[in-house]
């Protein structure tokens, strides 16, 4: 268990330290490495954590590291996953506020944004293109596909009910 | 005059436990909060703040409670503040993920399940198209085609691609020179 805990520690570091972008540019990493890298969870156990870190209030991806530490050793697991997560950039933050004019100024800042702002659009397909294999299994979840996205992106729907919507139709379609 | 802790605590826990739909959805609330309601950062100094927290890695709405934090209260201003930003998403997931797994083999959960999957696709779609938009020229699409390709397709490990495409933008922000950056402001 000291090994599981260390290694979760190490994961959420490193996803931690270079997950820029926000929360859903951060899914492919979290997806390689718990999916598939740790198995910590299924992919089918992934997509519905991302579920619930979207219908409960607060940040999906602390929601998230929340939830996978939570899985593999209750509140202590939790932690660890939580505290990794921000440790990186937490210190970054401190230490730039206190220069935030030598940092809005610096050419390697500005630079690697030009690469990093495109990569996150990529990253952010890359996670579509993985979890719409598990989320699309028949011809049905393809019209509930176009339903929510017209409701959301058209009717500028709030994405809870989006979330809610798909919760009854899955109800009805399925049971 | 200076905020106390506990007022910097209670207004990142308050955003914390009642915004629904990610970090994105709390950047009004933190404008609210501190630059009209407690008039305790500038509008211009704000929108700065914002542009730093989303430069640098990691979670932003824990980012921005960190930076007001310790611009406000030093040290332990950034302690309370982050620590307020994830208490609510810590007790909220915990309760949840112990109760869940009780119901998860009923049909009914296994059936409202299929269903938002499908609702969690669309939004990280969505997120997709309004990030492709603000990079809708032939650097950008190029850039984010590249990214795809390797994570999704050639399978390469995200974290490897991350520090590529850092290096590649730096590359050509240098070789491209200051007068090409207003594309890339949007």
């Amino acid at each position: 268990m000291l090994m599981t805990m260390l290694s979760l520690f190490v994961t959420f570091v490193g996803i931690g330290a270079v997950a820029f972008g926000g929360g859903y540019a951060m899914l492919p990493l979290f997806e390689r490495m718990i999916v598939d890298t740790h198995g910590w969870l299924t992919m089918t156990e992934f997509l519905d954590m991302l579920a619930i870190a979207q219908v409960t209030p607060g940040p999906i991806s602390i929601n998230s590291a929340t939830f996978i530490g939570f899985q593999i050793n209750s509140v202590i697991g939790a932690a660890i996953a939580t505290t990794g997560l921000v440790l990186v950039p937490v210190i970054l933050v401190s230490l730039i506020s206190t220069n935030a004019e030598r940092f809005k100024k610096s050419t390697f800042a500005q630079g690697i944004f030009v690469g990093l702002r495109p990569a996150f659009v990529g990253l952010i397909f890359a996670s579509v293109y993985s979890v719409a294999f598990d989320a699309y299994v028949d011809v049905y979840s393809v019209l509930l596909f176009i339903v929510l996205f017209v409701l959301l992106k058209v009717f500028k729907m709030h994405p809870i009910f989006v979330i809610f919507i798909s919760a009854i139709a899955g109800y009805i379609i399925y049971i | 005059m200076q905020i106390s802790l506990w007022k910097l605590f209670i207004s990142f826990l308050k955003i914390g436990a009642f915004t629904f739909g990610g970090g994105y959805a709390m950047i009004p609330l933190f404008e609210r909060e501190f630059v009209h309601r407690y008039k305790y950062i500038k509008e211009e100094d704000f929108t700065d703040i914002l542009v730093i927290c989303q430069s640098l890695p990691g979670v932003i709405a824990v980012n921005f409670a960190v930076y007001i934090g310790m611009t406000l209260r030093g040290k332990k201003g950034a302690f309370v503040s982050g620590f307020g930003m994830i208490l609510p998403s810590f007790v909220i997931i915990m309760t949840i993920a112990a109760f869940l797994y009780r119901f998860v083999e009923h049909e009914a959960v296994v059936a409202v399940f299929q269903g938002v999957r499908v609702a969690v696709v669309v939004l990280i779609f969505s997120a997709g198209l309004k990030f492709l938009k603000q990079n809708f020229h032939f650097r950008g699409i190029f850039l984010a085609f590249l990214t795809f390709t390797l994570i999704a397709i050639v399978y390469v490990h995200p974290f490897f691609v991350i520090g590529l495409l850092g290096v590649l933008g730096y590359l050509i922000h240098i070789i491209s020179g200051v007068s090409h950056h207003a594309d890339d402001n949007a």
